[in-house]
C-alpha cells in the first residue's frame, strides 16, 4: 500500500474527531472503521463528484428560487422593472421569473447558477458514465449500481426538462408544445395521455403547477434516495482501481478518507461551486426576458432545448415525415413516435442492460475490482464509440438551424446527409476503434517482450546495427500484465448425455457465435516462457554493450541489478 | 521512466501523447482569431446624409439613374428593367425596394446562390437614390419612407416587442440575430440593418420575407418594431456575456468546452498533485 501520509498525523486527526463524536454518540467503532477507509486515487474517479457537487448546488440554489417563484398560469399584466415587457399580459409564473431576474436581490445570479448547474449536472453524469463504461467498472459485482446510475441519468434529463419548462417563457412553452405532441403521438391512448397530463387541451392552466411539484419534490426526492444508494453501494463494494503494481482484485491501494479525501473532495466541491458561480456571474444563460411570455401562436427561430434534450430534438428533426392514417379510425405518427419514444426507449434499455448483455456474450461471471483499460476490451470500446457517433449525429441535428446559419449550409442538405451518415458511420467507427484497440494490444505485447526503444543505435563489430531497448519499469509492466484472457465458451451440445435435445439451442448457438466473435481476434498475452526469454535477450544486449565499454544506457538501471 | 539526456525546455514534451492535440488546438485558435479579425473589418455600414426628397424629385435623377442602371444592372434585369432569364423585372417594385437592395449592398449581386447576401454597398447614397428614381419612374410602387414615416421616437417599446415576437421572431429569432430557412436561405441578422432598411424591407418583402403593408402593420406598429430592434442592438446584458444570443446551442457549447474543460483540468490537476 503506497501510504505517503505520515501515520502519526493521520491518527491524531482521526482520533480527535472520533473522540469528540464518541463522547457524545458512542460511535467510535463505526467511525474508526470507516473514517480510515481507503480509496484509490485517479483524476477520472472525480467525474462523478462533479455531478454530486452540482446536485448539491442545484438543491441550494433551487430552494432560493422557490422563495420567489409562483407556479401559476393565471394571467396578469406585468408591472415590473423590465421596460420592454411593461403592460404585457403574461402568466404569474413568467412574471415571477422576471421578478427573480430583475427585482430580487441576487435572483438573476441564483437563476443562472441553477441553470448552468443543471447543464453541468447532466454533463458530469454523462462523462462519469463514459468513464465507468469504457473502463468496465460496471462489471460484476457492480451491475446494480450501473442501473441506478442510468436511472439517475434519465431522472436528471427529465428534471432538467421540467425546470426548463417552468419559467413559461416562449422557449418553455415551445418545448412543452413538443412534449404534448409526443404524448399525442402515442398510438390509441395518446389523446388521453395528453389530456390527463395537461388537464385538458394544451396549454391549459394545470400544467405548470403540476410540473412544479414534480420538479421540486418528486424527482429530486427520488434522485436524492438513488444518489444515497449509489454512494452506499460504492462504499460497501469498495471503489474499483486501475491496474498497477501491488494492486489486486483483493485489495484497494490508495489513501484514507480522513484526512486525504476529506481535503480533496472538500476542496473540489468548493472549486466546482466557485466555478459555477463565476460562470453564472459572467455569462448569460436563458435570457427569458428576451424570449417574452409564451403565446401558443408565437415561436422564435433558434428554438432549442438544453443540450441534453438536443439529441431527441435532433432525431425528430431528421426523421422523415411519415404519417399513417387508418381510414375512419385514427392517425399513427411514426414521424414523432420513432425518434421521440422508440429510439430513446431502445437506447436507454440497452444502456441499462449492457452489463448483462456483455456478461452473456463473454461468459465472464468473475468478480472484478480492477478496471479494464479500454484497449483490452476492443468490442466494448468500439460499441461505445459507435454509440457516441450515433448520438453525436442526433445531437448535431438538434442544432441544425444554428449550424446551417453559422456555416452557410442548407438545413435540407444537412438533413439529407445526416440521414445517410447516421447509419453508415457508426459501423465504420466500430471497425476503426476496434482496430486501434487491437493495434494497441499488439504494441503492449511488443513492449512486454522487447521493452521500449531508446532511439540509441549500436553498431556491432560485424557491422550490424541494432537499436537498444530499455526494460520496462515495474509500474508499466504491472499495468500491461493486468490483462487477463478468458477461455472462449465451448460450443453448445446438440443433445445432452441422455440424448435429450438441448432446450433453446438456437439461443445458446447465438451466444457461442457472439462469444467467438468477441474474442477471436484478440492479441494473445505473452506466455511466461516468452517473457523469460525476452528478458534474457534484453539483458544480454545491454551486457554486450557494456563489455565493449559503450555507454549506451548510462541512465538505465544497471543490467546486473535488474531482475 | 529513465530521463533522456540533453533535453531542455519544451523539447522534453515533444513526444508527449497530447503534444499533437495541443499544437492543433493552438493552431486553430490562432487561425480562427486572425480570420475573425479580418472578417469583421469589412462589415461596416456608413451612409452620408443627403437630401433624399430633393434627389428623388429632381427630373435629372431619372436620367442619371438610367445611365447607372444600364451599366450596373441591365445585364440581369434587362435594358428597360423588363427582366430576363437571369433576373426579375423591376417594373413596379418601387423606389423603396431599390433603395433597400442597393443600400444594403445586396444588389448588384456578387454571385447567384440560395440567397443574396448583404455586403459593402457599391453605390453612394446619391447614386442609389438616382437608381431608385429611375425604377420608380417606370411604374409606381412602394416609395422611400419619408422623414415622418421614419420618426419612431415616440413608439411603444413593449407593444413593438410583442409585435416583433409575433411577426418577426419566427425567422429573425427572438434576439433579431437571424435564423436559417429552407434550402440554404436564411433570415439575416437585423443588428446591422438601419431603421430605413427595416422599414423598406417591411413594405417590399425582399427575398423570402412577406410584405407587411399598412393594413397588416400600421405606421405606429412599424415604429414599435423598429424601436424594439434598435433597443436590441444595444440593450444591456444584465446576465453577463450573451454568447451571441443564439440560445441553448451556444450555451451547451460553452458548457461542454469551457465549463467541462476547466473542471476536467482541475480534476486532473488534483489527481496529479496526489503523486
Amino acid at each position: 500500500m503506497s501510504q505517503q501520509v505520515t501515520r502519526g498525523a493521520v491518527d491524531k486527526s482521526i482520533d480527535g474527531t472520533v473522540k469528540y463524536l464518541d463522547d457524545r454518540l458512542s460511535t467510535s467503532g463505526f467511525i474508526k472503521r470507516n473514517i480510515k477507509k481507503v480509496f484509490p486515487d485517479h483524476w477520472s474517479f472525480m467525474l462523478g463528484e462533479i455531478a454530486l457537487y452540482s446536485f448539491i448546488i442545484l438543491l441550494l440554489s433551487g430552494v432560493y428560487l422557490t422563495f420567489f417563484y409562483k407556479p401559476s398560469l393565471v394571467e396578469i399584466v406585468y408591472d415590473g422593472s423590465y421596460l420592454p415587457l411593461k403592460g404585457i399580459k403574461m402568466s404569474e409564473a413568467y412574471a415571477s421569473t422576471l421578478e427573480i431576474s430583475f427585482d430580487v436581490r441576487g435572483g438573476l445570479l441564483m437563476r443562472q447558477v441553477h441553470h448552468w448547474g443543471a447543464l453541468l449536472f447532466v454533463a458530469a453524469i454523462t462523462v462519469h458514465l463514459l468513464r465507468v463504461f469504457f473502463t468496465g467498472a460496471f462489471r460484476k459485482p457492480r451491475e446494480l449500481n450501473w442501473v441506478i446510475g442510468v436511472g439517475l441519468l434519465v431522472l436528471a434529463i427529465l428534471e432538467g426538462f421540467a425546470g426548463y419548462s417552468l419559467p413559461d417563457d416562449l422557449l418553455s412553452g415551445t418545448g412543452l408544445r413538443i412534449a404534448s405532441g409526443i404524448a399525442l403521438a402515442i398510438p390509441v391512448v395518446g389523446t388521453y395521455v395528453s389530456f390527463l397530463v395537461f388537464g385538458g387541451e394544451f396549454p391549459g392552466l394545470d400544467f405548470i403547477p403540476r410540473l412544479y411539484t414534480i420538479h421540486v419534490l418528486l424527482v429530486p426526492g427520488i434522485m436524492l434516495a438513488l444518489i444515497t444508494a449509489h454512494l452506499m453501494m460504492v462504499w460497501y463494494q469498495k471503489h474499483t482501481q486501475y491496474p498497477g503494481p501491488g494492486r489486486t482484485n483483493e485489495n484497494v491501494v490508495g489513501y484514507p478518507l480522513m484526512p486525504v479525501y476529506m481535503a480533496k473532495a472538500g476542496g473540489f466541491f468548493f472549486i466546482v461551486f466557485g466555478f459555477l458561480v463565476l460562470v453564472s456571474g459572467l455569462v448569460t444563460i436563458n435570457p427569458i426576458w428576451k424570449y417574452g411570455p409564451y403565446m401558443p401562436d408565437q415561436v422564435t427561430a433558434g428554438s432549442q432545448p438544453d443540450w441534453y434534450i438536443g439529441w431527441l430534438d435532433g432525431g425528430t428533426r431528421i426523421m422523415p415525415n411519415w404519417e399513417i392514417t387508418v381510414p375512419g379510425m385514427f392517425t399513427l405518427s411514426p414521424n414523432i413516435l420513432i425518434p421521440a419514444v422508440v429510439v430513446p426507449g431502445i437506447m436507454f434499455t440497452l444502456l441499462a442492460l449492457y452489463p448483462w448483455i456483455e456478461q452473456w456474450i463473454t461468459g465472464d461471471k468473475r468478480i472484478h475490482h480492477i478496471l479494464e483499460r479500454p484497449r483490452n476490451n476492443p468490442n466494448r470500446t468500439a460499441l461505445g464509440v459507435m454509440s457516441l457517433v450515433f448520438y453525436g449525429f442526433l445531437w448535431i441535428s438538434g442544432g441544425n438551424d444554428i449550424i446551417a446559419q453559422m456555416l452557410n449550409l442548407s438545413i435540407n442538405d444537412m438533413t439529407r446527409v445526416i440521414r445517410v451518415l447516421i447509419f453508415i458511420t457508426p459501423p465504420i467507427a466500430f471497425i476503426i476503434t476496434k482496430r486501434i484497440c487491437l493495434s494497441l494490444q499488439h504494441k503492449d505485447r511488443e513492449r512486454l517482450l522487447h521493452g521500449d526503444p531508446t532511439g540509441r543505435l549500436l553498431r556491432l563489430p560485424n557491422g550490424e546495427f541494432i537499436e537498444v531497448h530499455e526494460p520496462l519499469s515495474d509500474e508499466v509492466k504491472a499495468i500491461l500484465l493486468a490483462r487477463t484472457e478468458l477461455p472462449m465458451l465451448t460450443p453448445p451440445a446438440e443433445v445432452d448425455a441422455n440424448g435429450v435435445k438441448t432446450p433453446n439451442l438456437w439461443v445458446k448457438k447465438l451466444q457461442h457465435r457472439l462469444n467467438r466473435w468477441w474474442y477471436v481476434d484478440q492479441v494473445p498475452m505473452p506466455t511466461a516462457a516468452e517473457l523469460t526469454a525476452a528478458k534474457a535477450h534484453t539483458l544480454h544486449e545491454l551486457e554486450d554493450a557494456q563489455e565493449r565499454g559503450i555507454e549506451i544506457a548510462k541512465d538505465l538501471p544497471s543490467p546486473t541489478k535488474s531482475h | 521512466m529513465a530521463k533522456r539526456s540533453g533535453t531542455v525546455g519544451f523539447s522534453k514534451y515533444r513526444k508527449h501523447p497530447a503534444a499533437l492535440s495541443v499544437i492543433l488546438f493552438l493552431g486553430l485558435i490562432v487561425t480562427s482569431g486572425v480570420y475573425t479579425l479580418g472578417a469583421n473589418a469589412a462589415n461596416e455600414y456608413a451612409r452620408s446624409s443627403v437630401d433624399a426628397a430633393a434627389i428623388m424629385n429632381d427630373p435629372a435623377s431619372i436620367d442619371a439613374g438610367k445611365r447607372l442602371f444600364a451599366t450596373g444592372c441591365a445585364t440581369c434585369h434587362g435594358l428597360n428593367a423588363q427582366g430576363n432569364s437571369d433576373g426579375p423585372t423591376l417594373i413596379g417594385v418601387g423606389a423603396a425596394s431599390v433603395h433597400f437592395q442597393v443600400s444594403s449592398g445586396r444588389m448588384p449581386m456578387a454571385s447567384p446562390g440560395a440567397q443574396v447576401m448583404r455586403k459593402k454597398p457599391q453605390y453612394t447614397e446619391e447614386q442609389t437614390l438616382q437608381l431608385a428614381a429611375y425604377v420608380a419612374s417606370l411604374s409606381p410602387g412602394p416609395e422611400i419612407p419619408t422623414a415622418a414615416q421614419l420618426n419612431w421616437a415616440g413608439a411603444d417599446l413593449a407593444e413593438g416587442a410583442e409585435l416583433f415576437r409575433a411577426n418577426c421572431a419566427q425567422c429573425h429569432s427572438f434576439s433579431g440575430r437571424g435564423g436559417a430557412l429552407t434550402e440554404g436561405k436564411y433570415a439575416p441578422s437585423l443588428m446591422i440593418a438601419t431603421p430605413q432598411q427595416i422599414y423598406e424591407a417591411m413594405i417590399t418583402g425582399p427575398q423570402a420575407m412577406p410584405i407587411f403593408n399598412d393594413q397588416t402593420l400600421n405606421l405606429e406598429e412599424k415604429h414599435g418594431i423598429i424601436a424594439y430592434i434598435e433597443y436590441l442592438k444595444d440593450s444591456p446584458n444584465p446576465g453577463g456575456f450573451e454568447l451571441g444570443r443564439y440560445g441553448p446551442v451556444t450555451e451547451g457549447l460553452f458548457l461542454w468546452t469551457i465549463g467541462m474543460g476547466a473542471l476536467l483540468m482541475v480534476a486532473i490537476w488534483i489527481g496529479v498533485k496526489a503523486k
